[in-house]
């Protein structure tokens, strides 16, 4: 009698599972009746990004940025052919980011996947690139190990944005040459690579100029009180605090230092742009606040201004660094097709492994050893709650 | 003085704890039902307070009014229409409706108007410091702890010297018995729920005010630790939730300021799980055996 | 206990099983299922493993436990340190993720004693949240930003680890010692006073369902090729408890159900996180007023087909109702 059940049990199984499997058959016939990316004038590529959850502003500005970008290119279309962006919206989460690319890859057949905005979500879709032979681009993702884990360069793995040392080198420079500090606070996020690795660039060449970090705190994403921290912080008497966040958690950690009476210059990175910032912190608290990131909006350089026009037209928004890498990552890759030829995977992988020059907005790209983009940084003061072009500091 | 300082972030912290919990221990108190919606209800009020003050230009008084006003209603009609029905069903069956209207509200806000977060407004009050000997309170962290002493002070006025708060006492004690005694069950309950989320929807406003930011799921962490301020204060009881409430904030303050800012939220459940084991009828909880 | 006909019902079921495995292992052999595919189809597997190893704790010995996602993050850790960092080989990695959690299990398991219903609820989700805060904290595992761990996970050894879990779980509960269990959960009282050691068994419930959740979690790290703590949330074991309680508490076929029907339904919502979401608190509600008991109430399939009640006894929990 009860062994009875357990046929029952996987007479159920094998009968879910075998609807599944047909709907597998059906699902499967009508995808590859619908169209591969090879055959047809379409040539699929898919986006990965953070479209919901706690980082959505990033992926979000960074999809404006490359539908901008494509819509422009598909004007003219790459040897005769059109661009065709299938998204993903992997919510701000790593594992969803890998389910995400798995479908990209396998269910859609997309030609190249545009990675995630950040460093964690990307990582975790390094793999599935590597494995499967398709290329992955992020536009922003600023961790090292994205392109390189120890030693060992991930082939298919590619970036729009510069990486984290250089950002971190830069902020420790402007700290002791330009605002004169000797001592220095780094408050890390420590749920996320990108700050970690800031921080970490940061105590090294900070310390290299004879500079002395007197204070390493940390706190998680999503956190909302950070005034016991924060009293830490102002207790170590620094002259100065590094906070490599992102936006959300950098806003109230500005607003609340501020209230507690912390006077200190704050400095971050390219985590902290985003309109949020101001409107979280106030224009107030962000006075005495600077920020390393890959373009100004006020630069005057001709191609960033027709970019920030048409921008401006579609969207009706400045663009952020993100939507410009957003962009840029677009014509990157889409210069990568275009040389590529056929644009199989393959081939899009040697294209874009030999860019040369390619005049971007932020920057003109060329890679090193390692896929990651030589560029020159910028720095933006915060005045009045706007973001001012400081300098620009070249590699 | 930063010992002081920590602790002045600590009472603030923890007023907002202890706003929360008394809805959780009312609640728990009378229906033995672990509400996990009210961190979410916290939540509705702090939009409800952002839209008043944002949309219809409200003040700071009547922006609270208003989201206690809505989300007492909302209290009742979550009461009303998922929890009723289930009055004689078993616990576990509770608890998970619970969790389903938790989920739900959540989820049913991110769907119409999305997850990204809102930033209440920087003027709302007049932002004063208070430097005393080194030690800076913000007239902010003063309104916060004295907006949840009035309110608990009338809270506790309205259980204990109101007829409705002899109902609900009546209802805590023995339903059945209550209900043969003529008092209307049903309505005493809801207008516990009432009570309840209103004291969320005011802690909703004064969290937005404090903390600038709300999404959301800001409700979840604050409403399960809201819960555990109410077990550590004595279920049920509610100066004991406003002394939970308190402590909570306070520990966590201390931890942060040793160091350990990683591992507060973790001591937060290390507390609960040692006072459900070691001390279960909470600090002001008289001890009650089970009877066969 | 194994009469003729029995044993029949057994051997076809497990011959079935076996056919469903040689197909599917044919399919993803010759190329007919895409790795999509048989991502889901994997994941399917290691939710049906989460799903029963729940529904011992809470469907059959009545422990309301609300952290399971801790036991499975504890498996996908300790396995994923044994192949990343330790280099050992796969096997020892499944087993070892398996063991450590059912330590955690203990450890979960003798606070339970004193606690029951809503209280141990609330601590099990403590519980949850602790693990999760832990392994946020230790460098040696990434902290916050979590392993990258090689994907070692295929089909031939999920489907052997669910058939094991199935099997171990059912004859677990038709044993002595499962309708030990289920006298704890009906009455924990009166099983005390009928000289059941109720202790031991609610424990023991705990270690076994933690020791296969463990092992899920090795199938999950070693399946994602990322594991972070922010995987292992509340909302995961409410996840699973969903899977448990659709399918009816008390039900092994029921919580199986539910794990296949649902996860598919989260795959083709995956566009969708938010209406899938409200699409599964509604449920909830809607299920615990209309019908508290689940999909399967506390019937197996098998019953289905027999039109007989093979198991006396109410529903789940104890008695206390609400108000």
């Amino acid at each position: 009698m009860k062994k009875k059940k357990l046929a029952g049990v996987f007479l159920s199984l094998s009968l879910v599972a075998g609807a599944l499997a047909g709907c597998n058959g059906d699902s499967k016939t009508s995808s590859s009746g619908g169209g591969s990316s090879d055959s047809g004038d379409t040539i699929k590529i898919g986006a990965n990004l953070e479209l919901s959850g706690g980082t959505a502003s990033f992926g979000q500005s960074a999809a404006d940025g490359l539908k901008l970008a494509i819509d422009e290119i598909n004007k003219e279309g790459i040897n005769g052919k059109k661009l065709e962006i299938v998204k993903v919206d992997n919510k701000s989460d790593a594992a969803e980011a890998t389910s995400g690319s798995i479908k990209l890859v396998s269910q859609d057949k997309v030609v190249a996947v545009v990675g995630s905005a950040t460093s964690t979500n990307t990582l975790a879709q390094v793999q599935v690139a590597q494995d499967n032979k398709v290329p992955l681009l992020t536009p922003t993702a600023t961790n090292p190990d994205i392109t390189n884990k120890a030693g060992k360069l991930n082939d298919y793995v590619f970036r729009t944005c510069f990486i984290d040392p250089f950002q971190g080198t830069v902020a420790a420079n402007f700290a002791s040459d330009e605002i004169g500090a000797k001592t220095a606070a780094i408050y890390v996020d420590s749920a996320s690579d990108y700050s970690k690795g800031l921080a970490a660039a940061f105590k090294e060449a900070f310390t290299a100029k004879g500079g002395k970090i007197v204070a390493e705190e940390a706190y998680v994403t999503k956190d909302t009180d950070f005034r016991s921290t924060l009293t830490r912080i102002k207790s170590a008497k620094p002259e100065f605090v590094f906070l490599p966040g992102y936006y959300e958690e950098v806003g109230l950690i500005l607003k609340q230092a501020r209230e507690d009476g912390i006077d200190l210059p704050f400095m971050g990175g390219d985590g902290w742009d985003s309109p949020k910032v101001v409107e979280i912190a106030g224009a107030e608290a962000l006075k005495n606040t600077y920020i390393t990131n890959h373009y100004s909006p006020e630069d005057e350089d001709a191609k960033i201004q027709d970019f920030v026009a048409a921008f401006k037209k579609e969207y009706n928004k400045t663009p952020d660094a993100f939507a410009a890498l957003g962009y840029d990552t677009g014509y990157y890759l889409a210069d990568a097709i275009k040389r590529s030829g056929d644009a199989s995977p393959e081939k899009i992988r040697q294209a874009l492994e030999e860019v040369k020059d390619l005049q971007l907005v932020s920057g003109t790209l060329n890679l090193d050893e390692n896929h990651d983009p030589i560029k020159s940084a910028t720095i933006l003061e915060y005045v009045d709650g706007k973001q001012t072009f400081k300098t620009k500091i070249n590699p | 003085m930063e010992l002081i300082q920590q602790l002045v972030n600590g009472i603030s912290l923890g007023s907002i704890y202890a706003l929360i919990a008394l809805g959780y221990t009312m609640v728990y108190g009378i229906v033995k039902l672990i509400n996990f919606a009210h961190g979410d209800v916290f939540m509705v009020g702090s939009f409800v307070g952002f839209y008043a003050i944002t949309v219809m230009d409200l003040s700071f008084i009547s922006a609270l009014l208003i989201s206690m006003f809505t989300c007492a209603i909302f209290g009742v009609l979550i009461e009303r229409i998922a929890y009723k029905p289930l009055r004689n069903a078993t616990r576990i069956a509770a608890l998970i409706t619970a969790i389903g209207v938790s989920l739900l509200i959540e989820n049913g806000l991110i769907y119409i108007r999305g997850a990204q977060p809102e930033a209440y407004p920087n003027n709302v009050l007049p932002m004063d410091k208070l430097d005393i000997f080194g030690v800076s309170i913000s007239s902010q962290s003063i309104l916060i702890l004295s907006v949840s002493i009035i309110l608990m002070i009338i809270l506790q006025f309205v259980v204990h010297k109101t007829k409705i708060g002899k109902a609900m006492r009546a209802v805590s004690f023995d339903s059945e018995a209550a209900k043969l005694m003529g008092i209307n069950v049903n309505n005493t309950i809801s207008a516990t729920f009432a009570i309840g989320s209103a004291l969320a929807g005011a802690a909703g406003v004064i969290f937005g005010i404090y903390y600038i930011k709300i999404e959301p799921l800001m409700g979840v962490l604050p409403g399960l630790k809201a819960f555990v301020a109410a077990v550590l204060g004595g279920i049920g009881i509610i100066p004991g939730a406003m002394v939970g409430g308190l402590l909570l904030g306070v520990i966590e303050a201390l931890v942060s300021a040793a160091g350990y800012s990683l591992w507060r939220d973790g001591v937060a459940f290390i507390v609960l799980i040692l006072i459900l084991i070691f001390l279960p009828q909470g600090l002001f909880g008289k001890n009650k055996r089970e009877k066969v | 206990m194994t009469t003729l006909k029995n044993s029949k019902g057994f051997w076809l079921s497990i011959v079935l099983a076996l056919i469903f495995f040689g197909i599917m292992q044919f399919s993803i052999s010759s190329g007919m299922l895409n790795p999509f595919y048989i991502n889901t189809l994997m994941f399917i597997g290691i939710n049906i493993m989460l799903a029963t190893s729940l529904h011992l704790i809470i469907g059959i010995t009545g422990q309301f436990s609300i952290g399971h996602a801790g036991f499975l993050a504890v498996g996908a850790y300790a396995s994923a340190v044994m192949t990343m960092k330790l280099e050992l080989p796969f096997i020892i990695a499944i087993l070892a993720g398996g063991i450590i959690a059912a330590a955690a299990g203990m450890v979960i398991g003798i606070p339970s004693l004193r606690l029951k219903g809503d209280y141990l609820a609330i601590a099990t989700l403590g519980f949850g949240e602790i693990v999760r805060i832990v392994l946020l904290n230790i460098e040696y595992v990434g902290g916050a930003s979590g392993m990258q761990v090689s994907h070692l996970t295929t089909w031939p050894w999920v489907f052997a680890c669910v058939m094991i879990t199935v099997i171990v779980i059912r004859n677990f509960t038709n044993s002595t010692h499962g309708r030990a269990c289920i006298s704890v959960r009906e009455d924990e009282t009166a099983a005390d006073a009928m000289g059941i050691n109720t202790t031991y068994y609610k424990v023991a419930a705990f270690v076994i369902g933690a020791f296969f959740a463990g092992v899920a979690g090795s199938l999950y790290a070693h399946n994602f090729y990322i594991i972070q703590p922010s995987n292992f949330g509340f909302l995961k074991s409410f996840d699973i408890l969903i899977f448990v309680v659709l399918g009816g508490l008390g039900s092994l076929s029921g919580s199986v159900l539910a794990a296949i029907l649902l996860t598919i339904v989260t795959t083709f919502l995956q566009d969708y996180p938010e209406t899938r979401m409200i699409i599964y608190s509604l449920v909830l509600i809607l299920m615990m007023i209309f019908r508290p008991q689940g999909l399967m109430g506390t019937r197996e399939i098998s019953t289905l087909f027999t039109h007989k009640k093979t198991k006396g006894g109410k529903k789940d929990g104890s008695h206390n109702t609400v108000a």
